[in-house]
């Protein structure tokens, strides 16, 4: 369990949260998520117009084990931003609510709570990133 | 009756979370699978959000994704009563 010496997907995914400002684990892709919290965290991203990288754990169990424990968090979708963890889907919630994510990801903040529009499930502009499938 | 057969109830719940944290006065519902938690305890005072929730997870453990498929938290710090 406590292997470090290689641990392909865990160091996969360290560098995804390294390599990308804004990336977004999540049950499917923005596009078809497959859990309603996922969907919503993302939806929240693509309300603020902040692009993304997003990960599906789905296709590989191995994903989420690996990224829950270097977050120490338990449930899927996770938010990480600069290479920090943000929280789930309702921490997210709670910052999009108060501003604090506009802050976080460094937007001009606007009002929130207003009449917009429910966020469309646009793909982000960032392409999603993959973690293959491997044995 | 054992903790790890049956569904998860939102009372059980409740109850666990009463126990684990100091001081903590917990609202859940839920269907048995999905739940909701309201928590308010003096413990997570000074605590960051996520250090908060950390603290709710951390009763479950591993039953978190598992038994108890999903867990929504909200958490207020309380004042500790002396």
């Amino acid at each position: 369990m406590s292997d470090e010496t290689t641990n392909p997907m865990r160091e996969q995914i360290q560098a995804a949260i390294a390599e990308n400002p804004v990336i977004l684990f999540m049950k499917g892709t923005p596009d078809q998520p497959m859990c309603g919290f996922s969907a919503r965290t993302s939806a929240i991203l693509q309300s603020v117009g902040q692009p993304f990288a997003a990960v599906n754990i789905l296709p590989d169990p191995r994903i989420r084990q690996e990224l829950s424990s270097i977050s120490n968090w338990p449930t899927i979708p996770q938010l990480f931003i600069d290479g920090e963890f943000v929280g789930g889907c309702d921490i997210v919630t709670e910052m999009y609510e108060s501003g604090e994510l506009h802050q976080a990801l460094g937007l001009d903040a606007v009002a929130t709570g207003s009449s917009e529009a429910t966020p469309e499930a646009h793909a982000p502009e960032a392409a999603p990133l993959t973690i293959e499938n491997r044995l | 009756m054992s903790a790890s057969g049956a569904d998860a109830t939102p009372d059980e719940l409740k109850h666990r979370i009463e126990a684990g944290i100091p001081g903590a006065s917990a609202e859940v519902t839920g269907d048995g699978h999905h739940f909701n938690a309201v928590v308010s305890a003096p413990a997570f005072s000074g605590l960051s959000r996520i250090a908060q929730h950390r603290l709710v997870y951390d009763v479950f453990g591993a039953e978190v994704g598992d038994r108890i498929h999903a867990l929504s938290i909200q958490t207020k710090a309380t004042e500790s009563i002396a």
